[in-house]
C-alpha cells in the first residue's frame, strides 16, 4: 500500500466498540494477573451489552466473576480489592445503576488516597453504559459523567471510538486511580479501526476530529461523532468548523480547547447530559476565565440535554438530547452573529 | 457462646476453678491485651481532655466501655491480617498495634499523622500495619472487606480480613450485600459486630425487627456468634475460631459483641435517650477491671504488676500527645497533592 493513499490499506481491522473494549480486557489479563472482571452477568451471559462476550471461557470464573444484584456491594469489593493489589474492573450494567453504588465509588474510592496521606491507591475502573436513544426511558437513559467529573479524586472517560474505547480501557487498567468509563450504549455496534497490539490513548487528552477556522465544536462520546457529521454539514455551508473530542472529561483538556478558540473565535460546546449545572458550564466558565476570552467573537453557546428525564416517546426522546441538526443550527447561527 | 471442654486447652497451665477461655491465653498474652485495653481507654480520655482544652477540632466518637470487643477480637489475628474500622475506630487501631503517637499527630491533624493530617479521627489509616482505614461513613467498609477477600482468595497469601461495625450499620443495605457475598464466596472475612445498643439515639429494639444483629447470619448461611463484648477471654475464644475457621476455607463468621458506650454517641451529644442507672450498671462491668479482678482471683498476676500496666500504658499516652502537640502542621501548598496517584 503508498502511504499517501487516503484509503485505508486493506490490511487494517476493523472492530465494533464493544469488541474493541473486550480485547482491551483480554489484553490486560493476559499481561497482568491481577487484572478481573466483576458485575452482574458478565459471564456466560456475556454482559449485557455483550462486551465481556466469551472472556468468561478464555479466563475462567475465577476472573471474569458474575456477581449479585448488589451494586454498592460490587463497588466496595472493587475498591477492597484494589488497595490489596489487585487491578478490578466492574462493569455496572447501566450506568444509572451507579446510584446505588454512589457511596462506594464518591466516598470511598475516591477519597481513600487523600484521607490516608498517599498511604494507599485505589487501581480500579469502572465501566458504565449510559446514554439515551434506545427507548429504555428515564431509569435507563441517562448520562452522570458530570457528577463524577465534579469529585476529586476520581478519573471521568468517555470514549466515542472503537480505537479509544480499547487504547483509553487500557490507560485506564495501568492508572493508579479509579476511573470511570462512560460508554455510550449507541456505540457498542459502531465499527473503526483497531490496531492488534495493546496501545495505550493518554488520558487528559482530547482530539481534534476536524480541523476548522470558523468555530470551535467540543463534544464527546456519542456528541463528538454528531459534531462531525453536523460539521461535514457546515462545511457545505461554507463555514469551515474545528470539531473537538475531549474524550477525558476529568481530567480535562483545557489547553487543546483553549488554542482552538484562540484560532476559531467561536465556541460551541454539545454535550448529552442535562444542559444546566453540566459540562458545558464548566468549559465555558474556564473560557471565561481565562484570557481566552478575550478572543471571543460572538458568546459562548452550550448545546446539552434538557432539563428534563429521557422520556420513553421516542420522539420526545430524540428531543430530549442535541442532534445533528440542532448542532448545525446552533453553530449557523453562532458564526452569522460572530459576522454582524 | 459455644461451650468449650477444660480438656481442649492442652498444656496450657490450667489453675484450679479458671475458665478455658482465660486459661488459653498466657500470662504475656494477657499482659498485651490488658496494656492495649489501657491505652485504649487513656488514648480516649486523652483525646476528650485535649478536645477540651481546645487542642483538637472537629468531633470524636469515643469506644471508652467498648475495649473487650476490640482487644479481644484482634487477639488472635496474625500480623499480616487486615483489619477495616469504623467512625468509633481509635480502640481497634490501637488494638492492632497502631503507635498512640502517631495516631495523635493524626488526630491533631499534623503532618507526622498517620494520614499526614488529611484524614484525622474518623479516617485513620495504618496501611502497612494492615489497618485498611477507619471510615466515616456508616457501614461503609463492610463491602470493602468483601474485595479484601477477593484479594486474598486470588493472592493465595493466606491472611484474613476482621472488619468492624455497629448494630446500625447492620441496618444498612450495604451489610446485607457484603454478608451475602462472602458467604457465596467463601471469602476469609470475620464480621464483627459491636452492638453498643443504640446507633446514636436509636435503640436495637427499634432499629431491628431481630433481637440480635447475630441473628441475621443465618440468612447468609454462616455461623452468628453473640457474645458478651465486655469478656476479653470470651471475646479472644470466638474470635480465634472464626479467624481460623476464614483462614482455612471456611468462610466468613459473624461475630456480635454486646457492649456499650459509656460516652455520648460523638461531642454533640446531650445524652436525653439513655438514663444515668443503664450508664452506671454498664460501668459496673468495666470490661477492664473485669478481667483485672478476674486474673487477680486466680492469682496470675499481683495487684502491683497491674498497677505498672496501666501507669505505663498512660506514660505512653502522656508522652504521645506531647509528640502530637509539638508536631509540625501540614502546608496548605501540599493541598492537592495526593487527589491523584502518579
Ligand atoms: C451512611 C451514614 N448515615 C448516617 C451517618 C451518621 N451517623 C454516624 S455514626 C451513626 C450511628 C451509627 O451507629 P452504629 O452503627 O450502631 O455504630 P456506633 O456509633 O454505635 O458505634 C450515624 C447515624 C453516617 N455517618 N453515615
Amino acid at each position: 500500500m503508498p502511504s499517501d493513499t487516503l484509503e485505508a490499506p486493506a490490511a487494517i481491522r476493523e472492530l465494533s466498540y464493544a469488541e474493541a473494549a473486550r480485547e482491551a480486557l483480554a489484553q490486560a489479563m493476559e499481561a497482568d494477573e491481577r487484572v478481573f472482571l466483576f458485575g452482574e452477568d458478565v459471564g456466560v451471559y456475556g454482559g449485557a451489552f455483550g462486551v465481556s462476550g466469551d472472556l468468561v471461557h478464555r479466563f475462567g470464573t475465577d476472573r471474569v466473576i458474575d456477581t449479585p444484584i448488589s451494586e454498592l456491594g460490587i463497588a466496595g469489593a472493587a475498591v477492597g480489592a484494589a488497595i490489596t493489589g489487585m487491578r478490578p474492573v466492574l462493569e455496572i450494567q447501566f450506568s444509572d445503576f451507579v446510584t446505588l453504588a454512589m457511596e462506594q465509588i464518591v466516598n470511598q474510592a475516591a477519597k481513600i488516597r487523600f484521607m490516608f496521606g498517599g498511604k494507599a491507591s485505589v487501581p480500579m475502573v469502572v465501566r458504565l453504559p449510559g446514554g439515551s436513544g434506545t427507548g429504555a426511558a428515564a431509569q435507563h437513559s441517562q448520562s452522570l459523567e458530570a457528577w463524577f467529573a465534579h469529585v476529586p479524586g476520581l478519573k471521568v472517560l468517555q470514549p466515542s471510538t472503537p480505537y479509544d474505547a480499547k487504547g483509553m480501557l487500557l490507560a485506564a487498567i495501568d492508572d493508579p486511580n479509579p476511573v470511570l468509563i462512560f460508554e455510550h450504549k449507541l456505540l457498542y455496534k459502531t465499527k473503526g479501526h483497531v490496531p492488534a497490539e495493546a496501545y495505550r490513548v493518554p488520558i487528559g487528552q482530547a482530539a481534534i476530529r476536524r480541523e476548522g477556522a470558523d468555530i470551535t465544536i467540543v463534544g464527546s462520546s456519542i456528541m463528538a461523532l454528531k459534531a462531525q457529521a453536523a460539521a461535514e454539514r457546515l462545511a457545505a455551508e461554507g463555514i469551515s468548523a474545528e470539531v473537538i473530542d475531549l474524550r477525558s472529561i476529568r481530567p480535562i483538556d483545557f489547553t487543546t480547547i483553549a488554542e482552538s478558540v484562540r484560532k476559531t473565535h467561536r465556541l460551541l460546546v454539545v454535550y448529552e447530559g442535562v444542559k444546566t449545572m453540566g459540562i458545558g458550564a464548566e468549559i465555558s466558565a474556564m473560557i471565561a476565565e481565562s484570557e481566552v476570552f478575550d478572543f471571543l467573537d460572538a458568546p459562548i453557546i452550550r448545546l446539552g440535554g434538557a432539563d428534563a428525564p429521557i422520556p420513553y416517546n421516542p420522539v420526545l426522546e430524540k428531543a430530549a438530547v442535541p442532534q445533528e441538526d440542532d448542532i448545525v443550527a446552533a453553530a449557523t447561527n453562532l458564526v452569522r452573529r460572530g459576522e454582524a | 457462646m459455644s461451650a468449650r471442654k477444660t480438656d481442649e486447652i492442652a498444656g496450657a497451665g490450667l489453675k484450679p476453678n479458671q475458665r478455658p477461655e482465660l486459661a488459653a491465653l498466657d500470662d504475656e498474652t494477657v499482659a498485651r491485651a490488658l496494656t492495649r485495653m489501657h491505652l485504649i481507654r487513656k488514648f480516649e480520655e486523652a483525646a476528650e481532655a485535649s478536645y477540651m482544652r481546645g487542642l483538637i477540632h472537629g468531633t470524636m466518637h469515643l469506644s471508652i466501655g467498648q475495649e473487650a470487643s476490640a482487644v479481644g477480637t484482634t487477639l488472635p489475628l496474625e500480623a499480616h491480617d487486615y483489619i477495616l474500622s469504623t467512625h468509633r475506630g481509635h480502640g481497634h487501631c490501637i488494638a492492632r498495634g497502631a503507635e498512640p503517637k502517631l495516631m495523635f499527630a493524626e488526630f491533631f491533624g499534623k503532618e507526622t499523622g498517620y494520614c499526614k493530617g488529611r484524614g484525622g479521627s474518623m479516617h485513620i489509616a495504618d496501611v502497612e500495619g494492615g489497618n485498611l482505614g477507619a471510615n466515616g461513613i456508616v457501614g461503609g467498609g463492610l463491602p470493602i472487606a468483601v474485595g479484601v477477600g477477593m484479594s486474598i482468595k486470588a493472592q493465595k497469601n493466606g491472611r484474613v480480613c476482621m472488619v468492624f461495625f455497629g448494630d446500625g450499620a447492620s441496618n444498612e443495605g450495604a451489610f446485607h450485600e457484603a454478608l451475602n457475598m462472602a458467604s457465596i464466596w467463601k471469602l476469609p472475612v470475620v464480621f464483627v459486630c459491636e452492638n453498643n445498643k443504640y446507633g446514636m439515639s436509636m435503640d436495637i429494639g427499634r432499629a431491628m425487627a431481630v433481637a440480635n444483629v447475630a441473628d441475621r447470619a443465618s440468612a447468609y448461611a454462616m455461623p452468628g456468634h453473640c457474645l458478651d463484648g465486655n469478656d476479653l477471654a470470651g471475646v479472644a475464644a470466638v474470635a480465634r475460631e472464626a479467624i481460623a475457621q476464614a483462614r482455612s476455607g471456611g468462610g466468613p463468621s459473624l461475630i456480635e459483641c454486646k457492649t456499650y458506650r459509656w460516652r455520648g454517641h460523638s461531642k454533640s451529644d446531650r445524652n436525653l435517650y439513655r438514663t444515668k442507672e443503664e450508664i452506671e450498671e454498664w460501668r459496673s462491668q468495666d470490661p477492664i477491671r473485669r478481667l483485672e479482678a478476674e486474673l487477680k482471683a486466680h492469682d496470675r498476676f499481683d495487684a502491683a504488676a497491674l498497677i505498672k500496666l496501666e501507669e505505663d500504658a498512660q506514660r505512653e499516652i502522656d508522652s504521645a500527645v506531647e509528640f502530637a502537640r509539638t508536631c509540625p502542621d501540614p502546608d496548605p501548598k501540599d493541598l492537592t497533592r495526593d487527589v491523584y496517584a502518579l
